[in-house]
């Protein structure tokens, strides 16, 4: 099944280096649901890009530290 | 699973069971004698009283057994009983977009049977469905998105 966006995403490896932050945490903090962090985790949503934000500054980087779009796709 | 997509399910669950014991009860009389005699306008006023009703009860239940869920097992937080977020609402969207084009449908429907002036228990029973319909098709696509993606 294809996935739904072309957004990839490191939130994973992120969560693991700040101290295993838990999938619950994270949402707590961007205020999102936990069910909402694990399908952007996954690729199966692409959050506004207020979350984006929202994410990116929990983990204290960049938006493209966070956030990746393949080259070559329009 | 979130507790939008419980709601979503209950909300399903209600509307099927429901449907299913109005046709169930409606459904025997018509071949039973000619459709203006019967009484069908009670049956489905409760009908949809009891669909809103057991939507309520279900979504309190819901999240009863969310809460007690989340006790036993120590998994997920009671704070994400009432919370909804973005993702919730653009999918709640796409579903009630969904919901309408049916009913839109439906209407062109009910508006030739109008016109060619069927009698009143068709015309209403057209209506009770289109809006079973409306509702169980936004509940799929909600579903279909919270499991894809979206």
């Amino acid at each position: 099944m294809a996935k739904p966006t072309r957004v990839m995403n490191s939130i994973r490896s992120l969560r693991f280096a700040a101290s295993e932050m838990t999938q619950a945490k994270l949402a707590d903090r961007v205020g999102m649901t936990r069910q909402t962090i694990i399908a952007i985790e996954q690729g199966r949503y692409s959050p506004s890009l207020e979350v984006a934000f929202k994410i990116a500054r929990v983990f204290g980087v960049s938006l493209n530290d966070v956030f990746q779009y393949p080259e070559g796709q329009s | 699973m979130s507790f939008e997509e419980k709601l979503t399910w209950a909300n399903t669950v209600t509307t099927v069971i429901v449907a299913a014991v109005y046709a169930w009860i409606i459904g025997g009389q018509i071949a039973a004698g000619p459709v203006t005699d019967i009484a069908y306008q009670k049956p489905m006023i409760i009908a949809l009283g009891a669909i809103v009703v057991l939507t309520i009860a279900g979504a309190i239940a819901t999240a009863i057994g969310t809460a007690v869920g989340v006790k036993i097992s120590g998994e997920g937080s009671v704070d994400d009983i009432d919370r909804k977020d973005e993702r919730d609402v653009h999918i709640n969207r796409r579903g009630d977009l969904a919901g309408y084009y049916v009913a839109a449908v439906f209407m062109f429907g009910i508006l030739a049977m109008t016109m060619l002036e069927y009698p009143h228990f068709w015309i209403a029973n057209a209506v009770f469905v289109a809006l079973l319909a409306a509702g169980l098709t936004s509940s799929a696509v909600k579903l279909v998105a919270y499991h894809r993606g979206f």
